[in-house]
This record gives C-alpha cells, sequence and structure tokens, in this order.
C-alpha cells in the first residue's frame, strides 16, 4: 500500500510504485479534478502541487509524491475561493473547461514565487499549458486581478 | 440513420454553406409527456415542455438540445428561457438534454451541435418555451389570487398581483395541470433583461473547482478501462495478435479483438496502456500504406491542371485572360490537421440485461445512439445516451462514423457485459485521423487597367468531407459544398463577368472532417491573400482596394471598417510591426480581423495584436460573443503557424502535442481586442466564424513587413529571414 498526502488528508492506495500520480488521483481515488490531456508533460492539464512545486502528474511516478504534501484543484480552497477562482470567475476565463485545472493550479505557484507578475513573466510560465480554446487572453488578465486581489487583502475571504 | 437525412435533406439544402443561408424555423414546443418521464419527477413538479421543469423547490432545470463544448451555449440557451420566465437566476440547474424528437436542430433536423448555429436556431424556440411556462404560472396564480391574469406580473421567480405573490415552485403543481396555451407572446426587445446584455457563464464554477464531469471524469465501480491498438496505418487490420505478455501484465483482465483493433481492458487506464504496449500485433495494412502527403500535393498539382467538376462557369475566364491588363497566379496548399481538443476521446458503456447506457461528450447524441444501438442489436430507444461536457469538440465529435462510440460498443460487445470506458491517448488522438482534409488552389486572376479583377480561374482540389458518410445526401452534382465555401460564394465573384470554379474531389484513406470553420479554414486564406495580392499589383492599398469590391455588401464593410478604425490602419507602427487585413463571411457571420506582426531573429512569425469586428446580428450574449472570437483567433493562429499532420508511407508522423503544435499562450497575441458590429440584421453564429480571416491576415501582414507571399501552410514551414 502507498500512503499519500493529498489535500491535507491521509490516504492508503494499491498502486504499483511505476504508476503515475495523475492515474493513482484519477482511476483509484477518484480525485477527477486533474485532467489527462497527452501523457508527456506536453499540456499541462494533469498539474498538481507537490510541496508547492507545481509537477505534471502524469509523469510523476507515484513513488516520487510519497511523503510530500500534494495539493489537486480540489484542495486548492475548500469553497472555491482562491484569489484564481475568484478571479477565473470575475473575467469568465473557461470555455470547455478541460484544461482549467492545470491552468489555476500552475497560475497558482506561479503567484506563489511571483507576486507581481508581468506580461512576459506569465507567458514565460504558462505557455506549458495548453488550452484548445485559446483562453490565453482571459487567462492573462485574470492572473493580474489575482495577483491584485492578492495584494489588497489576503485570498479574498 | 440515412432515412432521417433524407427526410431532412431539403432542411439541409437549404442551410447551405455549412448550413449558412436562410430558413424558416417551424415553431413548436413539443415534448412535455417525455420530459416528464424522463426525469424523476418529485410530487408537484411542472414541466409544461421538454426544454424546462420547475421543482417545488423553485429550481427552475433547464434542459439543453444542443451540447457544451466551450461555446457558452450552456448559458445564452437558459438566457433565452429565464428571459421570458423572468427566472431567478440563483435557481437554475443546466442539463444537457437526451436523444429525443424535441432537441432536434429547428434547422438541421437531426440533434446536432454544430454549424455555428445553437444561438441563432434556437432563439425562438427556448424563448417560448420560456414564455409558455410563464402564460401557465400567471394563470395559476390568478386563480389562486382571484384575479385576472392579465392583473399579475412576474419578477424573478414570482407572480405577482397586488400585495399577493407566490414562487413559481408554489404554483407549478397548480401550473402542471393547466392545458398549454397554443401560442404565447414574446418580449419586446426593450423589455429585455438579459438578451443584449448577457450573463456570467453558468458553468465557470464548476469548471474552476475540478467538480466539472466530462467524459474522461465518468468512473463506476467495478468497471473496466479499455484502449485500443489501431493499426499504424489508416484501414489496416489484424492479422494476427499475441496477447499473453499483455495479460500477464498486473490489473489487465481481458483482450478482445475488435473491428478496428485489439482492445485491452484492465482495472484503471496505466495497466491498461501497459497492456496495450506488450501487445504483439501482425497487420494486414492494406492500400493505405500509399499515402505520402509529399506525393499528395504533387498528384493534387496534377490534377488542378484539368478542369474538374465545373462549380461556377459564367462567360469564359481562360479566353478572358487574353484582354487582361495584369495576371496574377498562384498556387496554395495547406495540410491535413488534428482537431485536438484537450479531452482524448473516450466514452463509457454500460451493458446488462439488454439495456445499454452511454455517458460520452459527443456534438450528436442521437446519431451515437442509433450506431450503438445497430452494433449491439438493440432498438436505439433501449440505450440512454448522456451527455457530458465536452472537453473541446471543434467538429471532432461529430461523425457521420460515430467513430468512437462504434468503437466502445464494439468493446462492450465482445466483452459480453458490465462498464467499459474507452480511452483513447494522445498519440490515439493524433493519429485517428478524421482531418481537416488537405487542400491545394489555384488560382490565376486578370486585372483590367484599373485594377479590377475582370477574370478569375480557381481550381480547388481536396477530399469530400461528406462524401462517402450520411451527410452525402447534402451533395449536389458531385460538389460537397464544404470544399468550396468561401470561394464559389465569395461576395467578390459576383462582378467578376468570365470566372470558371472546378474542383477534384480524390479519396484516400485518411479520414476527413470539419475542423471549425469547415471549408472557410482553406477558402478564406487564399481568397483573402488573393485580394491582397491583387490590391498590391493594382497599386492600391488593401483596405481601399476590399471597399471598392465590396461595395455592395454592407455588413463586410460594417465589419471592415469598424475593425480598421480600431486597429488604427493607415497610421504608423512602431519599428519592425506591420499589419496585415482580412474579411470573411461564415456561418451567416461577417468577421474582419487585422493583425499586428513582426518577424522574429529566427525568421518566425510573431503575431502582436489582433484587432476584430463581426456583425452577427443580434449579439445575444456579448461578452460570450467576444470570448468566442477571442478563442477563434488563437484557434487560428495555430492554424497558421504551427499544425500540421504529414504522413509518410501511411503512417502520420506526428503523435502529440509536442510535435503536432497548436497555439501555446506565447504564440498567441498579448492583445486582442473584439468589437460587435451594432446591427440589426439576421443573426449569425459565433463558435467558427473568427477562425477563417486569421491565417489571411497575418499572411498579409507578413507580405507588408518582407514582401514575401506565404501560401503554404503551416507558415513556419517558411523561414522568413533565410
Amino acid at each position: 500500500m502507498v500512503k499519500l498526502n493529498i489535500n491535507q488528508k491521509e490516504y492508503s492506495v494499491d498502486a504499483s510504485m511505476d504508476m503515475p500520480l495523475l492515474w493513482v488521483l484519477r482511476d483509484l481515488l477518484g480525485l477527477t479534478g486533474t485532467k489527462f490531456g497527452c501523457g508527456m508533460a506536453q499540456c499541462g492539464a494533469c498539474t498538481v502541487h507537490l510541496d508547492g512545486d507545481a509537477v505534471r502528474s502524469c509523469v510523476t511516478l507515484v513513488s516520487r509524491a510519497v511523503g510530500k504534501k500534494i495539493v489537486t484543484i480540489e484542495g486548492l480552497s475548500p469553497d472555491t475561493t482562491h484569489p484564481l477562482q475568484l478571479a477565473w470567475k470575475e473575467v469568465d476565463v473557461p470555455q470547455c473547461g478541460y484544461c482549467q485545472s492545470g491552468q489555476i493550479m500552475a497560475a497558482a505557484v506561479l503567484l506563489k514565487e511571483n507576486p507581481n507578475p508581468t506580461d512576459q513573466d506569465i507567458d514565460d510560465a504558462m505557455s506549458g499549458n495548453i488550452c484548445r480554446c485559446g483562453t490565453y487572453p482571459r487567462i492573462r488578465k485574470a492572473i493580474h486581478l489575482a495577483a491584485k486581489m492578492q495584494q489588497e487583502g489576503g485570498n479574498g475571504k | 440513420m440515412t432515412d432521417i437525412l433524407k427526410s431532412s435533406r431539403r432542411g439541409f439544402l437549404k442551410t447551405g454553406a455549412v448550413f449558412g443561408s436562410g430558413l424558416l424555423i417551424s415553431f413548436a414546443v413539443p415534448g412535455a409527456r417525455r420530459i416528464a418521464s424522463l426525469t424523476n419527477a418529485q410530487g408537484g413538479m411542472f414541466a409544461p415542455n421538454a426544454y424546462l421543469s420547475i421543482g417545488t423547490d423553485n429550481t427552475l432545470k433547464v434542459l439543453l438540445a444542443h451540447a457544451e463544448m466551450g461555446q457558452g451555449i450552456w448559458t445564452t440557451l437558459t438566457m433565452m428561457i429565464a428571459e421570458e420566465l423572468d427566472a431567478d437566476w440563483s435557481k437554475i440547474v443546466v442539463e444537457h438534454a437526451p436523444p429525443g424528437e424535441p432537441y432536434k436542430h429547428p434547422a438541421f433536423g437531426i440533434q446536432l451541435t454544430g454549424g455555428s448555429s445553437t444561438t441563432w436556431s434556437e432563439f425562438e424556440r427556448y424563448r417560448k418555451a420560456g414564455a409558455m411556462a410563464r402564460a401557465l404560472l400567471v394563470q395559476a396564480a390568478a386563480a389562486r389570487f382571484g384575479v385576472q391574469p392579465s392583473a399579475c406580473k412576474t419578477e424573478n421567480g414570482y407572480v405577482i398581483a397586488g400585495d399577493k405573490r407566490a414562487s413559481y415552485g408554489e404554483l407549478a403543481a397548480d401550473a402542471a395541470k393547466l392545458p398549454p396555451p397554443t401560442d404565447v407572446p414574446l418580449k419586446e426587445a426593450k423589455d429585455w433583461k438579459y438578451i443584449g446584455k448577457g450573463a456570467k457563464r453558468l458553468d465557470t464554477p464548476a469548471k474552476i473547482n475540478g467538480t466539472a464531469i466530462f467524459g474522461m471524469d465518468v468512473h463506476f465501480p467495478g468497471m473496466l478501462t479499455a484502449l485500443v491498438a489501431h493499426a499504424p496505418v489508416f484501414g489496416g487490420k489484424v492479422k494476427s495478435f499475441d496477447a499473453s505478455k499483455a495479460k500477464a501484465i498486473p490489473g489487465v483482465r481481458k483482450v478482445v479483438q475488435v473491428p478496428s483493433g485489439i482492445a485491452v481492458l484492465a482495472d484503471h487506464y496505466w495497466a491498461a496502456k501497459k497492456g496495450r504496449d506488450a501487445l504483439k500485433i501482425e497487420w494486414d495494412l492494406g492500400p493505405g500504406t500509399s499515402v505520402n502527403t509529399t506525393q499528395l500535393f504533387a498528384d493534387y498539382r496534377k490534377l488542378a491542371d484539368t478542369p474538374g467538376i465545373k462549380v461556377v462557369q459564367e462567360g469564359n475566364a481562360d479566353a478572358a485572360f487574353s484582354k487582361a491588363a495584369k495576371i496574377v497566379e498562384a498556387e496554395y496548399t495547406f495540410p491535413y490537421l488534428a482537431h485536438a481538443p484537450m479531452e482524448p476521446l473516450n466514452c463509457t458503456i454500460k451493458l446488462e440485461d439488454g439495456k445499454c447506457e452511454i455517458w460520452t461528450g459527443t456534438q450528436a447524441p442521437g446519431l451515437e445512439q442509433a450506431a450503438a444501438a445497430k452494433i449491439l442489436g438493440l432498438k436505439p430507444d433501449q440505450i440512454t445516451v448522456n451527455t457530458t461536457f465536452l472537453g473541446g469538440g471543434f467538429g471532432r465529435r461529430a461523425t457521420a462514423a460515430c467513430d468512437w462510440v462504434t468503437e466502445a460498443a464494439e468493446i462492450i460487445k465482445a466483452h459480453g457485459k458490465g462498464t467499459v470506458k474507452l480511452v483513447w491517448s494522445r498519440e490515439d488522438d493524433t493519429r485517428g485521423g478524421y482531418y481537416r482534409p488537405a487542400f491545394l488552389h489555384r488560382v490565376k486572376v486578370g486585372l483590367n487597367a484599373e485594377g479590377a479583377p475582370i477574370a478569375w480561374k480557381h481550381m480547388i482540389v481536396g477530399q469530400s468531407i461528406m462524401a462517402g458518410t450520411m451527410f452525402e445526401v447534402m451533395m449536389k452534382d458531385g460538389i460537397d459544398p464544404a470544399s468550396v465555401e468561401g470561394v464559389n460564394d465569395s461576395p467578390y465573384m459576383e462582378a467578376i463577368p468570365d470566372r470558371y470554379i472546378g474542383l477534384h474531389s480524390p479519396r484516400n484513406q485518411v479520414p476527413v472532417l470539419w475542423w471549425r470553420s469547415v471549408g472557410h479554414t482553406h477558402t478564406a486564406a487564399v481568397m483573402e491573400t488573393m485580394i491582397d495580392e491583387l490590391a498590391h499589383t493594382a497599386g492600391q492599398d488593401p483596405l481601399e482596394y476590399r471597399r471598392k469590391l465590396l461595395k455592395n455588401h454592407p455588413r463586410h464593410l460594417s465589419a471592415l471598417n469598424l475593425a480598421a478604425e480600431k486597429a488604427g490602419w493607415g497610421k504608423p507602427l512602431p519599428a519592425g510591426r506591420f499589419r496585415g487585413i482580412a474579411v470573411h463571411e461564415s456561418f451567416l457571420s461577417y468577421v474582419a480581423h487585422v493583425a499586428e506582426i513582426s518577424i522574429n531573429d529566427d525568421g518566425s512569425i510573431r503575431v502582436h495584436r489582433v484587432v476584430s469586428a463581426i456583425d452577427c446580428g443580434l449579439a445575444v450574449n456579448p461578452d460570450g460573443v467576444k470570448a468566442q472570437i477571442e478563442s477563434g483567433i488563437n484557434f487560428g493562429v495555430g492554424g497558421a503557424l504551427t499544425s500540421e499532420i504529414t504522413l509518410e508511407n501511411g503512417r502520420v508522423q506526428q503523435s502529440n502535442y509536442h510535435d503536432y503544435r497548436v497555439a501555446r499562450m506565447f504564440d498567441t497575441p498579448l492583445e486582442i481586442e473584439v468589437y460587435i458590429v451594432d446591427s440589426k440584421e439576421k443573426m449569425g453564429g459565433v463558435g467558427e466564424p473568427g477562425v477563417p480571416p486569421v491565417a489571411p491576415a497575418i499572411a498579409n501582414a507578413v507580405f507588408a513587413a518582407t514582401g514575401k507571399r506565404l501560401r503554404d501552410l503551416p507558415f513556419s514551414k517558411t523561414n522568413l529571414k533565410a
């Protein structure tokens, strides 16, 4: 059994150590907010946090996640009030929505490391996350808005 | 299925240029009984028609005849009902409708989301559905209050008369007993609260916290996940296979042969994938190995030398060239393109006790139902289809062949019973076909001394999307409208006395399909770069040149002029920046883009800014219109700059997003501005019309920058500094 800490909860799961974290989350634990898009770290739809770093869970073996704090979109905030989620709502970013979990998880690490990113910073940090609907202008806008919210008062709660 | 289509052939044909020009929507709000049988009705639920129901808890459930794939109809169709019903926006729940008569497309006659048609085609039906419900609720309230219906008003989910008020939920049981009115008046435009003003997307909250359910997220205890090994060449068949190593993988439960290949069924995706990797398969590859895209374009070039099927012939173009002051000739090539939606194709299918249930993201649930029924030997009504959110469609989730649902049905048939989720990997998607067909255009234009075109010869060569499918009924005289739309109906053509448009539709094993904006993906690029070329040949400004040729086309002009004005056409740009312009009509809407580009040091193109204007008639949800044009622009940027599927010996050379390059954030313009023409004209679509003018606007800007004409897509093929 593999022991994992996901969204501040302890899980014990019967998975082989070479299984990518993505499939442990999705197929074994039912945490389907993290998406499968490419399976080779090309699209970013599967982005989760591992001890605060953004990783592509489709190429992250579950063995690497043992003993670390895993955060998925389901655990980003308890009530959809992370500044990025509020900004995403305000700007109406999603279209089909399939990539947006990964976009938000990637943006969350960007904002943590760079609380006031420029357009160039955003392009550099977010170009590993594909959105086939092309919501990029709204993603940029929402990241700027979330950065502003964060500076003006915590997480918006 | 063909019968279904034949019976509605007139509807299809009338809609013309994929589903373009005018049609009369006959209106009915059917299906009250059906909906009552479909929902787990609590006592007292009010379901006056197939499109909505109101529960005693005041919940308003809206059922969508169309699928939400990003284009925003989850919200826009709901706005139409809420508008007429004076609903409480906070009490709304939206669901995709199952397959059924009441949900057939008012114009196309089958249940289909496509052709950028949802909003205009449902504008009557969904508003009337809301108005009818309101009329019954008012009638119920009037009886309860002891007043005339005319003494009642409705507001935010309540009927109010003087100091009396009742919520729709409180009135639901009474209203359900009343006979539906035959006709109801609709609100006047001046009284609209939502329409033309907009609303926040109702699907946003679920799409930002991981709770939105896509087909890929469907899960049941004991369900198996299936991956299929497909032939490496289109049309290939399994000769023999050895599954012993696959079966030894922990978690692999079964290996079955299906018509499309060998399916590995396992406890989860990872085991299924490892099992599939361990299969040993001998293939009978068949004639598909002969497809080479380099050779294909050489063959197409030869075909373009011959007249082909006559699409349009006026006067004598060949003879007229001798009278021309100047002649411009050009050839254009367009590669195969994969749709590459973010969510790979998938379908969950459950079969037990002679009943089947399907969960998938599809643009055509009725077709999927019929396809699965045929394979499983069931009647369509023994198959329940649940449409989930679609993780992108762009046309890929609307195949006449119902390819992935068919594959899932074959798997469950071979498996016997239970629940199986078929999942395609990204590689399966990239290599799985149903591409935008490759095309070659050859154009020769003669100009008179004033620089106006007087003779036009246009050869188009590329596979037909409809030939050989159920959609063939839309073809006439061997002409697939999706191959020529945007050329044969181009507004530039009508004033040219001598013209010939010829078409070749060669066949091969590569399956082809509509790709967001269909034929316009290539025809707009040809027409709008050629017009630009003619303007320069005539020594005229490309905007002025278009204005002259389009003088009798006010909607083209309104989009063109608004985009040009907002982009500052003619005004100086920073050093190294250049502009290009294009305008094109598709799906009943008129879109102009002005692209601003520079050339990178490595010879590639950077698109900095796109200023766009659209005339789509009434914009029901203006921010939704803007979102779709932004989306279309970025989709178009990927198609113009980097995306390409090539084949060698029948094998697709690309496999995933690293070599099938779609637009990433850093490829796309930092600035996109969308302006909506204030228009009272006929409503058009918005999902697709933003795509066609992108490539030509960029190519025309590249010409302004370098003097080079880009005629082979994607543009990344050409190093502009070489």
